[in-house]
């Protein structure tokens, strides 16, 4: 060992071959380590395989080329949304194997031993909830926004859409940064939230604890450009006559949800970027000694944290609102309270984050006002649940795949809002606190409430995106299994919890747990096959995708812009900007026998921007700072860093960013699109899931007329 | 105020056309963008509050600020906003970019001559025992205020390079909107540094 190695990390920083989790195998003693040693290099061994048949599969078929140009550097935001979902179903498989093995070692771990070890069962817990938050849900929703948001306002694209790009590459590396960690162990054993001072070095001088905070920060930085350029694009891109009041519900949700990124966003950066502080150049912010102050982070984090939870579930509260809507043939009951109400949550939001913390030793009085804060959140939530009900009351439902997600929503999110009411009542939550009971309770609000609404909108915008619709039967297979696994999964930790089971458990001793983890395992299965029915529907849609296919682009007698363009909708949306006369614009213009288009005053030139290599390269260097950074690989981080700036300034020197598109591509494009749409039969809301809906739907209200 | 405004502060007007249309998203866009850098600096801010009373034993704001070379660091900062102030005007109403970059040279002149007094202010501190890993006072102390005279060296970086592409493109539309974004940040900048001369120095020897 030199000195220039020692103090410059050259090559390979601390990173040596006990990274590799087989070397954990090797080094196994006694039966327990050695399963556990076994499933961490499964684990990893299925990451590098998964690696490695994508590449080949590239490779084989000459798509490096097309996926450079196409995809990576196009700032398309159809595109970039596509790009998040794929990302966080990736994320999603990854993180429910985590669910999975984790349900298993609390059933076989209830005499102790069992298949993973405390350590790595640790790591677990915090791939888990950080994947599911940071690299499922906000990818998710921030690709649902991306998608539709633009379209519905009448947009051409997002205002920043090169910042677009660099959004969904940071997000990325830092997925990236995850998967890393899986091939070169270890990951944070810190739990989600990564509470110094356990994170801190004294008792984490490990990469894990270094791995989050990177990952995490990418990512938060990443969710702060995404808010500010959707608030902007909404607030400055919608076309004439979309008025804030006229606009979908979907576009409204997404505004607070924004709103929220920006001001919620900062704190996380803070807390992670103090943590980094206090880890790599020994600042006292959250240690135990020299005047640190861990409270400090709790209230940092969950200033971040409890708005987060309203980033997550107000998208899906617009999803619902479409759902409900279009899939009862009738308009949004009670649209102005359902805005008020989104406002009323996404200010309130900034309120309550004390109750992530009620037993951390405040006074009673500072737990009262924020318990009471919490239930206040409960009104304007439950003004939701009844506007949706009431949307459906006397309309013509139709219990598509969507709508049968929106329907277990109700029931479901209903039952965690009230354990989450129990919850905000600080004597209680003295009870229950870091009990499975609160597991429940968040899993009871985020599956239903946020996935189940992911899912439905993946399901109801997918035909925009590609073209074909989604095969009805695997989806009705694959809402069951959701539906019937969380309920199985999730139910028995509430009672686990009441039975005083503390979470992030690897063993027990109490042989009461049992039946009711055994139970929970059971649903976890479900739910797994509930993943894999999604994958299989996935499939056989490509599959079927001419049976399937609805190229007029309207295959649910849809509300909004969006499905007055064809599918998929073509790289400039609109071929001229519509004018809206009121809400619920593309239903309204087919109640008067109208469509959208051709432009009144004839074709014009479309500009667009131009792909730019910015975003993946921005995302390449987070990516490899990231993991200098946590490898202590000082020789890199630093023409790293400096190359950031750089990049940066070069960006600046770019000119003729935009590419036209003639008036008359448009305009063939347009023509051809309304010919096909001429000569497409229309379809009754009998035969939406027939091969008859070629996209081309007989409006509500003539069916209704009938 | 017959002409319409199209973003908070002063707008480009009639004669930049073009760049005026592509200001009302862009430069809207950076002040989100600066609302969401308040959240940072409020946050830090309120962390020094928190943290001011953990010295730890170590030397405390009695012991390590000099109010006289704070004031002269101040006065730079608030006379370089006047400066990026002048160039801005001159970018609005003069027919050639003379003026506009000369301001602006002066304008960068003044905000280093503030990184530069801060330096030393830091390098002082450090001599005397105060340096981030004394308490969590310091910490907070050295998160906070560096944070902004980075924020300061970057943004005459940000200059340099559009005089690069003034230099390269000569005052088009990119260059003009890049000056009022820097000017938004300039005048953003001043005002935090006003927080952290309240909060941390004043407040600190109150």
């Amino acid at each position: 060992m030199n000195t220039w190695s020692d103090v410059w990390g050259f090559p390979f920083g601390r990173l040596t071959w006990d990274a590799l989790p087989v070397m954990d195998i090797f080094k196994a003693d006694g039966r327990t380590e050695l399963l556990s040693g076994i499933t961490g290099t499964a684990a990893a061994g299925m990451a590098v395989l998964g690696f490695v048949l994508v590449v080949i599969l590239i490779t084989v078929k000459g798509w490096w080329r097309p996926l450079w140009s196409e995809w990576l550097t196009s700032v398309d935001h159809k595109k970039i949304g596509i790009m998040y979902i794929v990302f966080s179903f990736v994320m999603l498989a990854r993180a429910l194997a985590e669910a999975f093995v984790m349900r298993s070692q609390q059933v076989v771990g209830h005499d102790g031993g069992g298949i993973v070890m405390p350590e790595h069962f640790a790591q677990l817990f915090t791939t888990h909830g950080t994947i599911m938050i940071f690299f499922m849900a906000m990818p998710f929703l921030t690709g649902m926004i991306n998608f539709a948001m633009p379209l519905q306002i009448g947009a051409r694209d997002v205002a920043f859409p090169v910042l677009n790009s660099v959004s969904l590459m940071l997000t990325i590396a830092g997925g990236v940064i995850l998967m890393v960690s899986l091939v070169l162990e270890p990951f944070s054993t810190g739990g989600w939230t990564g509470y110094p001072p356990y994170t801190e070095l004294s008792y984490n001088p490990g990469a894990g604890p270094d791995y989050w905070i990177w990952a995490v920060t990418l990512s938060s930085v990443g969710s702060t450009f995404t808010g500010l350029n959707f608030a902007v694009t909404i607030y400055k891109k919608r076309c004439p006559g979309m008025t804030l009041m006229r606009m979908p519900l979907f576009t409204w949700t997404s505004l607070c949800t924004s709103i929220l990124m920006i001001f919620a966003m900062p704190p996380l950066t803070i807390a992670t970027a103090l943590l980094a502080l206090d880890r790599y150049m020994g600042f006292h912010f959250f240690t135990n000694g020299g005047g640190g102050n861990m409270m400090n982070y709790a209230n940092l984090f969950w200033l971040f944290g409890h708005p987060e939870v309203y980033i997550l579930i107000l998208p899906a509260f617009g999803i619902w609102s479409e759902v409900f809507a279009t899939f009862s043939g009738k308009t949004l009951y009670g649209y102005t309270a359902l805005v008020i109400a989104t406002m009323a949550i996404a200010v309130l939001s900034f309120t309550v984050w004390v109750h992530h913390f009620f037993t951390m030793g405040q006074s009673a009085n500072l737990n009262a006002a924020f318990g009471i804060a919490t239930m206040l959140i409960g009104v304007p939530t439950g003004v939701k649940i009844y506007d949706w009900m009431l949307t459906m009351y006397r309309g013509r439902v139709r219990i598509s795949v969507p709508m049968l997600y929106a329907i277990a929503f109700l029931f479901l999110f209903t039952i965690g809002g009230l354990s989450g009411i129990l919850l905000a009542n600080p004597t209680i939550d003295y009870q229950t606190h870091n009990t499975l009971f609160l597991v429940a309770h968040f899993h009871n609000m985020l599956i239903p409430g946020l996935l189940y609404g992911m899912i439905a909108g993946y399901t109801m915008w997918f035909p925009k995106a590609f073209g074909f619709r989604l095969d009805e039967r695997w989806g009705y297979r694959a809402a069951w299994c959701w539906i019937i696994g969380f309920m199985g999964a999730f139910f028995p930790l509430y009672v686990l919890g009441l039975m005083g089971m503390p979470r992030r458990m690897s063993g027990y001793f109490t042989g009461e747990w049992l039946p009711w983890t055994i139970i929970a395992l059971g649903g976890a299965a479900v739910i797994l096959a509930g993943f894999l029915s999604l994958i299989v529907q996935l499939w056989v849609s490509v599959r079927d995708r001419k049976r399937l296919a609805v190229p007029v682009g309207d295959p649910w007698d849809g509300r909004s812009l969006e499905w007055g363009l064809p599918a998929p909708a073509p790289e400039w949306n609109f071929p001229a900007l519509p004018r809206v006369e009121g809400r619920d614009a593309f239903a309204t213009l087919k109640a008067s026998g109208r469509d959208l288009g051709p432009p009144e005053d004839g074709f014009e030139d479309i500009w667009l921007p131009k792909n730019a290599a910015f975003g993946p390269v921005i995302g390449a260097l987070g990516t490899a700072l990231a993991f200098t950074l946590t490898w202590h690989m000082w020789w890199a981080v630093l023409p790293l860093a400096a190359l950031v700036p750089l990049v940066i300034i070069a960006q600046g020197f770019r000119r003729n960013t935009e590419k036209r598109i003639p008036a008359e591509e448009v305009r063939k494009e347009w023509r051809a699109f309304r010919e096909l749409a001429a000569r497409t039969p229309r379809v009754p809301r009998s035969s939406e899931y027939t091969r008859d809906n070629r996209g081309h739907a007989i409006p509500m209200a003539q069916e209704a007329a009938r | 105020m017959n002409q319409k405004t199209r973003h908070p502060g002063l707008n480009l007007g009639p004669k930049h056309q073009s760049a005026d249309d592509q200001a009302e998203t862009e430069v809207f866009g950076f002040w989100v963008f600066m609302m969401s850098d308040a959240i940072l600096f409020g946050l830090l801010m309120a962390t020094y509050v928190v943290m001011r009373p953990n010295t730890n034993g170590g030397p405390g704001p009695q012991e390590l600020f000099e109010l006289k070379s704070i004031f002269i660091e101040t006065m730079l900062l608030l006379t370089s906003s006047v400066a990026i102030g002048f160039s801005h005007l001159a970018l609005k109403h003069e027919p050639r970019p003379v003026k506009m970059v000369l301001w602006l040279l002066v304008a960068m002149a003044l905000a280093l001559g503030f990184v530069g007094f801060e330096v030393h202010d830091f390098l002082k501190m450090f001599s005397e025992g105060g340096t981030p890993q004394r308490s969590g006072f310091l910490s907070a102390f050295f998160a906070l205020v560096p944070l902004h005279g980075l924020h300061v060296t970057f943004s005459c970086l940000w200059a340099v390079a559009i005089l690069g592409q003034m230099l390269v493109y000569g005052l088009d539309d990119r260059v003009k909107l890049s000056m009022v974004r820097l000017a938004v940040l300039w005048h953003f900048l001043d005002i935090v540094w006003i927080g952290i001369f309240s909060i941390v120095y004043i407040g600190g020897l109150a």
